[in-house]
């Protein structure tokens, strides 16, 4: 770990997403220590307010504070990336070893399976998925979990389909270690490094769909905030103020940066063999 | 004379393919005892990897032993169940690979695979450690304290392939099989891992089964040497008789055309015409009778036998 922000010390984009990261996390975290005011509190007189000292970032069409919103939609955004995209990993995970590691008949299986579910569009699915059971939180939470875990497995199956042949683990059988030894010791680092950089890449997606269903009206409800639904009120009010679009857009923006930044840094660091760069001089 | 490690005896081994089974060993024999050194010796395709892979227990999913048994220590490798068989592996029984660029983990450091490979015994992490320090100091890594943090990637041909024998000598086998560990290496490192591994084998006091094409290594190396042929065993003894004096036409015909053995140069490298026999399709009699040149009427006929002791060919026409 130390080592690891001393790489990514060298690495500007990296730090500046890393930076981004941190800034988002806490504000989302600390939301209702930071936030100056009540994110539902309504105030008909204040209605599209431009920024000032009382609203840093105005009010929307009720005119509630709509950085406190802001603040109160990234706990929402992260709530949904961090749960589905942990539970989509460890689900990929499992399933993608089984399927690159059992025998061919379950890959086989697996893949059809991995395939149907990616062969939805991710908004229709949501679409029916939202139509059977109503708009909630933890809906948008499952259907980024189902829609993801394909994409996770696959990755994790070619990743063990190409480490399986070779020699090092044909070298650790021949050593007497099992197959969960050699799933757990020896394949795990080594595709690790991949699928860590597709989840931090995968963050701002989730958090856009998040935001996307939001604005569409099937995340979130109202009153509660989510940066869609500050998008989706801003957006019907566009003619009189523009303060909710761009305090609605930014954070994602953000998010989406300071993510994609990090994973790319990642990806620099966590592979020992571009680490190796400056092995010559060691 | 001591106990035989390993017994390999009437080993049958074929492959189902497209084209039919594929026969990669026909009766093979094979015995080594405790602590000797023997090299198998024979072109590529002739069933050295079949024969380790069958001793490990490590055959492809398309191979089927036929007939025979492995007698490891007494005890029949093809009987043991998938558990006992894994815990020979890496404990009495260890292997060292041809290619020391793709046998180490590349993701794991090179003290973590040397702990790793110890996960059976007891011990506190800090007795492992010194235990691996040891054992790399042992096979001439210089520096081997720095060496163990590092990664793979980091370290030569020559390097990787000390520290996967250290790895492999580790738990102090009883047999260790060493799929040409050279071969990969240049000439220089090849003898100096060679010599290593003579010096390391007798303080272990392990049994090596060595398996190269090189007969520079095998003659310096083995005590005995067996010399394989499309998928048999056509001459076995030892080392200094079979290279000597050697009695099967095909163990002639392979020490002729050891570029090593060559002494005027006129350009022309002696070669064995012909070729490998089709495996799906053997023919009746002795294997290389099609590349012989000193076949007789019976050889088309009928199959040759290993038989004896000591120093022995699997020929007709064998000179004594």
């Amino acid at each position: 770990m130390k080592n690891f922000l001393r790489e990514l010390s060298r690495d500007t984009p990296g730090m500046i997403g890393f930076v981004i990261v941190i800034i988002v996390l806490a504000l989302s975290v600390f939301a209702s220590v930071i936030a100056p005011a009540d994110p539902l509190e309504i105030d008909v007189y204040n209605r599209l307010a431009s920024p000032s000292w009382q609203h840093w970032l105005g009010t929307d069409q009720l005119g509630r504070d709509i950085f406190s919103r802001v603040l109160y939609g990234g706990r929402v955004a992260l709530k949904v990336a961090l749960i589905s995209i942990s539970v989509a990993l460890l689900c990929g995970l499992l399933l993608g070893m089984i399927a690159g590691f059992g025998p061919s008949w379950l890959d086989r299986i697996l893949v059809v399976c991995f395939d149907t579910m990616r062969s939805f569009p991710t908004v229709m699915f949501a679409l029916a998925i939202m139509t059977l059971t109503g708009p909630s939180l933890n809906t948008v939470i499952a259907v980024i979990i189902i829609t993801s875990i394909p994409v996770y497995a696959r990755v994790v199956r070619t990743q063990t389909l190409a480490v399986r042949n070779l020699d090092f683990i044909l070298a650790e059988r021949a050593m007497g270690a099992s197959t969960l030894r050699i799933l757990r010791d020896h394949i795990l680092p080594n595709i690790s490094a991949p699928l860590l950089i597709l989840a931090s890449m995968d963050v701002p997606a989730v958090v856009g769909m998040e935001a996307g269903l939001s604005f569409l009206g099937l995340g979130v409800g109202p009153p509660t905030a989510s940066w869609g639904s500050i998008l989706n009120d801003g957006y019907s009010y566009l003619r009189n103020s523009p303060w909710p679009i761009i305090a609605g857009g930014i954070p994602l923006i953000l998010v989406t940066l300071g993510f994609t930044f990090l994973g790319e840094s990642m990806r620099d660091i966590l592979d020992p063999k571009l680490r190796g760069k400056g092995a010559l001089n060691q | 004379m001591s106990a035989p490690v390993l017994n390999i005896s009437n080993l049958s081994v074929n492959y189902s393919t497209d084209r039919g089974t594929l026969h990669a060993l026909r009766d093979v024999d094979l015995h080594i005892q405790a602590g000797r050194i023997v090299g198998i010796v024979g072109e590529s395709g002739c069933g050295k990897s079949t024969l380790i892979s069958t001793i490990i227990r490590l055959l492809s999913a398309n191979a089927c032993v036929e007939e025979g048994e492995v007698l490891f220590q007494g005890e029949d490798l093809l009987a043991l169940d998938a558990k006992a068989m894994r815990k020979l592996r890496g404990n009495e029984l260890a292997m060292v690979f041809q290619d020391p660029m793709t046998s180490l983990n590349p993701v794991l450091s090179i003290g973590r695979q040397m702990l790793d490979i110890q996960y059976r015994d007891d011990g506190s992490k800090a007795e492992k450690k010194s235990r691996s320090l040891h054992m790399l100091e042992r096979v001439g890594i210089p520096d081997a304290a720095t060496q163990l943090d590092r990664y793979p990637h980091h370290l030569s041909g020559g390097m990787r392939q000390r520290v996967a024998i250290a790895m492999a000598l580790m738990t102090e086998p009883s047999l260790l099989i060493a799929d040409e560990p050279t071969t990969a290496l240049d000439a220089t490192l090849e003898i100096q891992i060679i010599q290593r591994l003579r010096q390391l084998q007798r303080d272990v006091g392990c049994a090596v089964l060595f398996i190269s094409h090189h007969l520079g290594v095998i003659s310096e190396l083995c005590d005995e040497v067996v010399v394989m042929y499309a998928g048999e065993v056509v001459e076995s003894g030892g080392t200094r008789q079979v290279f000597d004096a050697p009695k099967h036409p095909y163990t002639r015909g392979l020490l002729e055309c050891d570029p090593a053995s060559i002494q005027a140069s006129d350009n022309i490298l002696p070669v064995i015409p012909g070729q490998l026999p089709d495996l799906t399709d053997p023919p009746p009699g002795c294997i290389f009778q099609p590349r012989c040149d000193r076949s007789v009427a019976q050889c088309s006929s009928q199959r040759p036998r290993l038989d004896g002791q000591g120093h022995r060919a699997a020929c007709f026409v064998a000179t004594s």
